[in-house]
């Protein structure tokens, strides 16, 4: 089974041989490390820019108007404020020119908590970015989501941010990437030996196009009791919880992660939220202005009789950071006792 | 900050002879023309903004002697084949000279359904001309010098002769777009093929640039990079304008290594709508031109007084055509918010 980042480092490769990226950068990106999180290994087109964010946004817009298809990363996204407004031009760069001018490229950033990252290596940007309006978002749970969604976002002509959960970098999934070799082999084709990788080489698989379509969601637990939807790294604690509650006979829950944040699959909330009647919104955002929030908005103005109790948000809690201490954190953003928590308080309120 | 050189003090031309009389009246009455369109087109701008017929002007009136010799020596097309420019909100003159028409910008300005660059929604002077690489201005300072990184990157990468041209004000430099653009064109693995321009008209609004910046020059920037020439010139000035231009086109196209140019220019009518756009006392570089050309016998009074009546005309019809037009229509709004249409699904509503 392939692990998140060599599902993406397998996409970019794809990529590189067949949807035309001649240019996959950020910082440490290209070899000797291949990426922070080694999602760039071995890719022939993938190489080191100066430690400059805004010049790495810059340059990937600038190469998407010279007839490109970028991929620019942001080292963390706990980085990628100071590139809001290079963003918002990536964003606003069709509408603003009329359509005469697309921006095919990809920028994508470890996102979320859940490395013991403290202040700066644990942020969340999921609100902000879903303000960026014009820029699609796009985020896996599992490494064939992050395969397909990276194929997807390569070949759209809009902009795609794509946010990697950083938790989930190194997690297996359960199904295959088409053209995937057992673990052991793909280890051996794929990462970059440890000492002097002068030499090395990456022996790819033989990869297929595989493409999640940016803006569908997936049903990755079926349920007609309440409706959880979620995504990144709180999708799996989820979908574990989901799955726990089924065999305890604590009720059905239907998990929804949303795979994109923008556009999101407003069909897919709605018709389960009109089977259910119970919803719970998880992510890893603080409270206060949470992307949620919207669509619970949205859920209130079309399905308010259908909806048999309150809408619930289980979110981040509004602190300036996120603490080091695991105590600490664990407080801060939700974990799996959170989601066992929310889920029983909304499958038990009366209706 | 060194005082801006004026006409007067302006260096004379090279000992091997006139510049002006070997730039020659033809090219020189091609320039004047330009020139006076652009001038034309600004002073109209402003005064559809005063009355009513527009909103918000920023413009380049008083640059037009550096940006007509920047417009013509643009190799143009579509493609990393052709230069690519990032320009700001100053370089009417420069597009003008590439050959937009001036009906254009009246139609941005009057923001009407037929507006081409911006289909009603930017500031005037804000173009977007996919067929001769302009890619869309921003008002946001500066960041047109990160996004020039990245066609330079193309351009580096293509077998071509191409260059990617970046224009911004002097108090813009401050911002780090300004010096990324510095360090990613001279990275030793991959030099960028990208002529930096900064026009210097002393102000930030109304802050003076000497207040702020304790550097002598603005391409004194170029010093740290061994092959990164820079230079200052007076951008009032026609024929030194061109030959700078001439040299530092030349430097970037052959070498693929980049150019800082400064150019001091006039600020005529201050900085935009916002601070009155009253006519100001500074050098006016097309006064300048006709007193050099007619002192050299290269052209009369009376010539140039045909070209201001002709481009006025011109100017008249267009601006009368616009009034006739449309404005759009507000279901546009949701066009081009996504390259691939908007998703059936997508919030329109603006709340409940
Ligand atoms: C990032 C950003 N900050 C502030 C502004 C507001 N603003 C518009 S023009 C301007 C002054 C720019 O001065 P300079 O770079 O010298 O260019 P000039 O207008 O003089 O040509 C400012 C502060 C802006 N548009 N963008």
């Amino acid at each position: 089974m392939a692990n998140m980042a060599q599902a993406i480092r397998m996409a970019l490769h794809y990529g590189e041989k067949n949807l035309g990226v001649t240019e996959i950068f950020g910082e440490d990106v290209g070899a000797p490390l291949g990426g922070v999180f080694t999602a760039t290994q071995g890719l022939d087109n993938a190489w080191n820019s100066p430690l400059d964010e805004r010049g790495i946004i810059g340059a990937a817009l600038g190469l998407a108007w010279a007839g490109g298809r970028p991929v620019a990363e942001i080292q963390f996204v706990d980085y990628i404020f100071n590139v809001v407004d290079m963003l918002k031009l990536c964003a606003n760069g069709h509408w603003g020119s009329g359509g005469r001018y697309k921006t095919p490229m990809v920028v994508m950033t470890p996102t979320g908590s859940g490395i013991h990252g403290s202040m700066y290596h644990s942020h969340s940007f999921d609100s902000i970015a879903t303000k960026l309006h014009g820029m699609k978002v796009v985020c896996p749970s599992t490494p064939l989501d992050a395969y397909g969604l990276m194929i997807a976002a390569i070949k759209s002509d809009d902009p795609v941010l794509y946010l990697k959960p950083k938790a989930l970098l190194r997690s297996k999934g359960e199904e295959l990437i088409p053209g995937e070799p057992d673990e052991k082999t793909l280890h051996d084709m794929i990462d970059a030996p440890l000492g002097d990788r002068t030499k090395w080489k990456a022996k790819w698989p033989k990869l297929q196009e595989y493409v999640v379509e940016i803006g569908k969601a997936k049903i990755s637990h079926p349920g007609s009791d309440a409706t959880v939807v979620t995504h990144g790294r709180m999708a799996p604690i989820c979908l574990d919880v989901a799955r726990r509650f089924a065999k305890e006979g604590k009720g059905a829950v239907e998990v929804i992660d949303l795979r994109s944040l923008v556009p999101y699959d407003w069909d897919a909330i709605k018709a389960s939220v009109k089977k259910t009647g119970r919803v719970l919104f998880v992510n890893e955002e603080t409270e206060i202005t949470n992307f949620a929030e919207h669509l619970i908005r949205r859920l209130v103005d079309e399905c308010f009789y259908e909806l048999r109790v309150r809408p619930r948000l289980l979110a981040g809690k509004a602190t300036p950071g996120i603490a080091l201490s695991p105590n600490l954190e664990y407080f801060i953003q939700p974990q799996t006792k959170d989601v066992e928590r929310a889920l029983g308080e909304l499958l038990s309120d009366p209706a | 900050m060194a005082p801006m050189p004026t006409a007067k003090s302006a260096p004379k031309p090279a000992a091997s002879g006139d510049a002006y009389k070997k730039l020659g009246a033809a090219k020189l009455l091609k320039i004047h023309e330009l020139m006076v369109r652009a001038r034309l087109l600004e002073e109209r701008l402003i005064k559809m903004s005063k009355g009513g017929d527009g909103f918000f002007w920023i413009g380049g009136p008083g640059e037009e002697a550096f940006n007509v010799p920047l417009g013509l020596q643009v190799k143009k097309g579509h493609g990393v084949n052709f230069d690519f420019l990032h320009l700001h909100y100053r370089s009417a003159a420069i597009v003008l000279s590439m050959g937009a028409k001036p009906i254009d910008s009246l139609r941005q300005m009057r923001s009407v359904a037929t507006d081409v660059y911006s289909k009603g929604r930017n500031f005037v002077n804000h173009y977007a001309i996919p067929e001769h690489n302009v890619v869309p201005v921003s008002p946001t300072i500066e960041t047109q010098y990160a996004t020039a990184i990245g066609t330079g990157i193309a351009q580096a990468r293509a077998k071509t002769d191409a260059i990617t041209i970046v224009n911004g004000g002097d108090a813009g430099t401050a911002e780090g777009d300004f010096h990324s653009c510095l360090v990613w064109s001279n990275r030793p693995v991959r030099p960028l093929p990208v002529l930096m321009i900064v026009v210097n008209n002393g102000w930030g609004i109304s802050t003076k640039g000497e207040t702020q910046h304790g550097e002598k020059n603005i391409s004194d920037w170029a010093k740290p990079f061994p092959d990164m020439p820079g230079r200052t010139i007076d951008g009032n000035d026609v024929a030194e304008s061109w030959a700078a231009l001439e040299e530092a086109f030349a430097y970037v196209r052959k070498n693929r290594k980049p150019y800082l140019l400064e150019a001091r220019c006039s600020r005529l009518y201050g900085h935009s709508s916002s601070s009155g756009a009253n006519r100001l006392a500074e050098p006016d570089c097309i006064e300048i031109l006709e007193k050099k050309m007619i002192e050299r016998g290269l052209a009369k009074a009376p010539d140039f007084k045909k070209v201001w009546e002709r481009e006025a005309a011109e100017l008249d019809a267009a601006h009368k055509q616009v009034k006739a037009e449309p404005f759009p229509e507000t279901k546009t709004v949701w066009e081009d918010v996504f390259a691939d249409g908007l998703p059936p699904s997508y919030p329109t509503k603006g709340g409940s």
